[in-house]
Parts: structure tokens; C-alpha cells; sequence
């Protein structure tokens, strides 16, 4: 929701929204726990943060409900630094973001990492000035975000896992969408909306631009510098890293690295320096040895 | 002379926008991310995104010296939002050590309009600018506090959010997401002059 005061300025214009996610572009946003972390990640060149109490991989262990972190615990960190603070809410939970707006954070991820709060529909994203990110796995879930208001969308992959199978399988899914889309007549534009589920006018957008019409990062699974310029190769306008980075052996030299890779993701002379003597990457999970319903990417629709 | 060829610093941000609004006003582009980007550049460009990431890889990969030596040589240089935090001789509200170019004499103050949600669109004055008011994308922009010896090309409220010294422009706000290219072109003009001279 844009607000207009008598001196022509207009707040929370979709402009300003998805216009902050273009500078966030061909960086990095990391998950932190602390305000401690926070700092590690932008001295570390983190273009932004991701405020949460507990990272995916521990809320994956731990089970229950996951909710909104204490607005105590976002608060100190966004004392703690000048870039941009995100904090998540549940999955179709209006007064977790109202209250994350309130804060003053600088994004609102409705995130499947959370459980879910509602299992028919998401936040209307529209009645915010501040803006969102949504998460997806294919293009009809990304266009359905961006319809409700999104400004900026990240593809799940699988978050806590340390495995970047799933953020290639969802990432590619989408490019090969907005591939199809190529030559479509509008009939045949009409007709992959219904199959999508997506409104046909965003998915002609879709057609034009050869990409989606909001910034695209990639989240779930990030853990080493190769995996971000893997990711980046593949198109991505950026990374997120959850646990990859502090459930590692030596964060700040990593977040570097990642930070790094994004960057020049495709000098692999440059990504072979900054690989080298990272100490232990986090453990990491195989995707079979997780139970189907303990799958986060599945929340959403 | 064909076009000049300008140099996008593409470390982190909204680079693209830049390069296409340049290439838009049929000037060629180089993506700089290593020292050799700069040779034989005629104009550079410096990004929104995050001053404190670009400015951490500026350093870690031996960018630092080589810009700012470039830019104290008289190359014609376009700083916007972050890009003007970067250009700026004295920052506020950074981390303690953060350094800049210091190729502008400005005092900013990081995110000095607050946070996202105080993010605002606005149309601006431009000092001789044809063509009406400019529209004004601010997206946590730095605050000027002092303009310095810099001249003040746009206001908003009271304080300067374009300013030029020399061969260096900065703007607090965003050209290359409003769809408007005649900064770009004022800048360009601004490279023309200085391959005339």
C-alpha cells in the first residue's frame, strides 16, 4: 500500500519496494541469530540479513511450531548494523508481518521455513508499505506470490540441508518455464495460466522480459562458494545462505568466500582461491533420508 | 570519436540498470570487476546496491586504490545512492572503519531517510535539466549533511540529493529504475567534455 503526505512524496510504491531488491542484487543475504552474527556477516559483505531465532537447520532438529522471532531478538539486530534487516513470518500470517512492518524491518520473507499459519492463502502483500519476499519451486507458485504482492521472489530449495539438489531442481524449473513461454500465441498463453495457475497477464510479462518480473534470488541448501556461483551461473540474481554459514566451522572466513563467489561466479581461477582452506562446511543432510512430511519446500501452494 | 566506452562497477547491486540506461544513450559498457576493467575507460559508473559489501570486495580484490587513483586522475565518475556513499569524503552512520574514495567533498549520512518502509518516490528540480521535474527514486539513500565544496544540482526538503565537483557526480537517487535517461545523458555530455579537453 503506497501512502501519498501533502509534500508529493509516495512511500511503499511496488517501485520502491522491488527497487530495493535490485541493490541487493549479485550479493548475499545471510541467516543470523545474533546481533554478534549480524556484524560477522557485514563486515563479511553480506548485502543484507535475515533475522531469526532459531537457523533452519536447528529448527529442523528442534520440530514443533516454528513462529516469528521475538521482536527483542530482530530489534538488537537491527541495532547491531547499517544493511538491511529481514525477518520472517509464518505462511498467511497478516499480524506476525504487521508487527515485523511495525519493527521497521527492511523485507518480510513469508517463509515455509516457519510453519505455516494458514493452509489456503497467503498474506495479501499489497496492503504493506514494507515489502516481501515469498518463496517458490516452480513459476506458477512464483507468479501467484508476485499476484498477492511480492516484490521480490527466492526460489526454497530445501532449507537446513547443507544439499543444493533441490534449489538446482526448483531454480531450473522455473528457467525452463519462462523458456516455453518463447513463441507462445496468447491463446496458448491463456491456456499455460490455467495450467499454471498464474495470471496470464504476469505470465505474458514473463514472455517479454525472458525472466520473471521481480529480482530472483536462490535459498535452501546453499554451503559453499561453489554451490553460490553454481547457483549464479544458473541465473540467479542472488544467494541466500541459512545455515551454511554458522553451522560451519569458520563463518566469517566463509561468508567471505561466499560473498566472493557471487561475485565472480564466473572466474573459476578467483573461485578456486577463495574455496581453499575453509574448514568444515556444515554437515549436511541426503534428501532421501528425510521423511516426506518433514519437507519444508512442500508448504505453500 | 565513436561512443565512449564507460565502465559499470559490478561488484554487487543494481549494475544492469546502469548499463542498459547507458547503452540506451548509445554509449558501450564494461562490466568492472577486476583492476584491468579500468583500462582505457572513458567514464565510470558506481552502482546502488550495498556500499559496505562493495567496498569489502573493492578492497579484497585489489580495487580500491586503482578506482580511486583513476578517479583522481579526472575520470569522469557517476556515483548513485550507494555509489554516492562510496564517491563521498566523509560518511556517517558507517561502520567505524569504512573507507570511500574520498573523490567528493560531501558529508553523507548512510540510510539518512530511514529505513525501507521510508523509502519514497518524488519528483525533483534539476538544475538546468530540460524537460520538466526529474522523478526521484530514493531507496534507503544516503543523506548529504554537507555539500561541501560540491555544487548542489537538485534539492529535496531542504537538502542537496545531486551535487557535481569536477568530473564527479553523485546522486542520492536512483536514475536508472525511473525510465528517465537524461542524467545518464547529462553525464555522458559530462565524459564528452573531458575526452574534448
Amino acid at each position: 500500500m503506497s501512502e501519498t503526505n501533502g509534500n508529493g512524496v509516495v512511500k511503499g510504491t511496488f517501485r520502491v519496494k522491488s527497487g530495493h531488491a535490485e541493490m541487493l542484487k549479485g550479493g548475499v543475504i545471510m541467516d543470523v541469530v545474533t546481533p554478534e552474527h549480524a556484524r560477522i556477516a557485514e563486515e563479511a559483505g553480506a548485502c543484507a540479513v535475515m533475522a531469526l531465532e532459531r537457523v533452519p537447520a536447528d529448527i529442523r532438529k528442534e520440530g514443533g511450531v516454528a513462529r516469528m522471532s521475538d521482536p527483542a531478538l530482530i530489534k538488537s539486530i537491527m541495532d547491531a548494523v547499517t544493511i538491511p534487516v529481514m525477518a520472517k513470518c509464518r505462511i498467511g500470517h497478516t499480524v506476525e508481518a504487521q508487527i515485523l512492518q511495525a519493527l521497521g524491518v527492511d523485507y518480510v520473507d513469508e517463509s515455509e521455513v516457519l510453519t505455516p499459519a494458514d493452509e489456503e492463502y497467503h498474506i495479501d502483500k499489497w496492503a504493506f508499505t514494507v515489502p516481501f519476499v515469498c518463496g517458490c519451486r516452480d513459476l506458477g507458485e512464483a507468479l501467484r506470490r508476485i499476484a498477492e504482492g511480492a516484490a521480490m521472489i527466492r526460489t526454497k530449495g530445501e532449507a537446513g540441508t547443507g544439499n543444493i539438489v533441490e534449489a538446482t531442481r526448483h531454480l531450473r524449473a522455473v528457467n525452463r518455464s519462462i523458456r516455453r513461454l518463447a513463441g507462445m500465441s496468447y491463446a496458448e498463453l491463456v491456456h499455460e495460466a490455467k495450467e499454471l495457475g498464474a495470471p496470464v497477464e504476469l505470465l505474458a510479462e514473463c514472455q517479454r522480459l525472458g525472466r520473471l518480473p521481480v529480482v530472483t534470488f536462490v535459498a535452501g541448501g546453499i554451503a559453499t562458494p561453489a554451490d553460490a556461483a553454481w547457483m549464479m551461473q544458473l541465473g540467479a540474481d542472488g544467494i541466500f545462505v541459512g545455515s551454511g554459514i554458522f553451522k560451519s566451522e569458520d563463518p566469517l572466513k566463509r561468508a567471505k568466500a561466499i560473498v566472493a563467489a557471487t561475485t565472480y561466479y564466473d572466474k573459476p581461477e578467483i573461485l578456486a582461491e577463495v574455496s581453499a582452506g575453509l574448514g568444515q562446511p556444515m554437515r549436511g543432510l541426503e534428501l532421501r533420508s528425510i521423511p516426506q512430511e518433514e519437507l519444508l519446500a512442500g508448504r505453500g501452494w | 570519436m565513436g561512443a565512449p566506452l564507460i565502465g559499470v562497477l559490478a561488484l554487487q547491486g543494481a549494475f544492469r540498470e546502469h548499463q542498459r540506461a547507458l547503452e540506451a544513450c548509445g554509449a558501450s559498457t564494461r562490466l568492472v570487476r577486476l583492476p584491468e576493467d579500468l583500462e582505457g575507460l572513458d567514464g565510470l559508473v558506481i552502482p546502488g546496491g550495498e556500499s559496505t559489501t562493495m567496498i569489502a570486495l573493492m578492497r579484497r580484490m585489489g580495487l580500491l586504490e586503482p578506482v580511486r587513483e583513476a578517479v583522481e586522475r579526472g575520470l569522469p565518475t557517476l556515483g548513485t545512492c550507494a555509489g554516492m556513499i562510496v564517491l563521498a569524503r566523509r560518511i556517517t552512520d558507517g561502520l567505524p572503519d569504512q573507507e570511500s574514495l574520498a573523490a567528493l567533498d560531501i558529508t553523507v549520512r548512510r540510510n539518512g531517510y530511514g529505513r525501507q518502509v521510508d523509502s519514497f518516490e518524488t519528483e525533483l528540480e534539476v538544475r538546468d535539466l530540460e524537460g520538466g521535474p526529474f522523478p526521484g527514486v530514493f531507496i534507503r539513500a544516503p543523506l548529504v549533511l554537507d555539500p561541501g565544496n560540491a555544487q548542489v544540482l537538485a534539492s529535496h526538503q531542504g537538502r542537496p540529493v545531486a551535487v557535481r565537483q569536477g568530473r564527479v557526480m553523485a546522486l542520492a537517487f536512483h536514475p536508472e529504475l525511473s525510465g528517465d535517461l537524461r542524467l545518464h545523458r547529462e553525464f555522458l555530455e559530462l565524459v564528452e567534455g573531458a575526452r574534448a579537453a
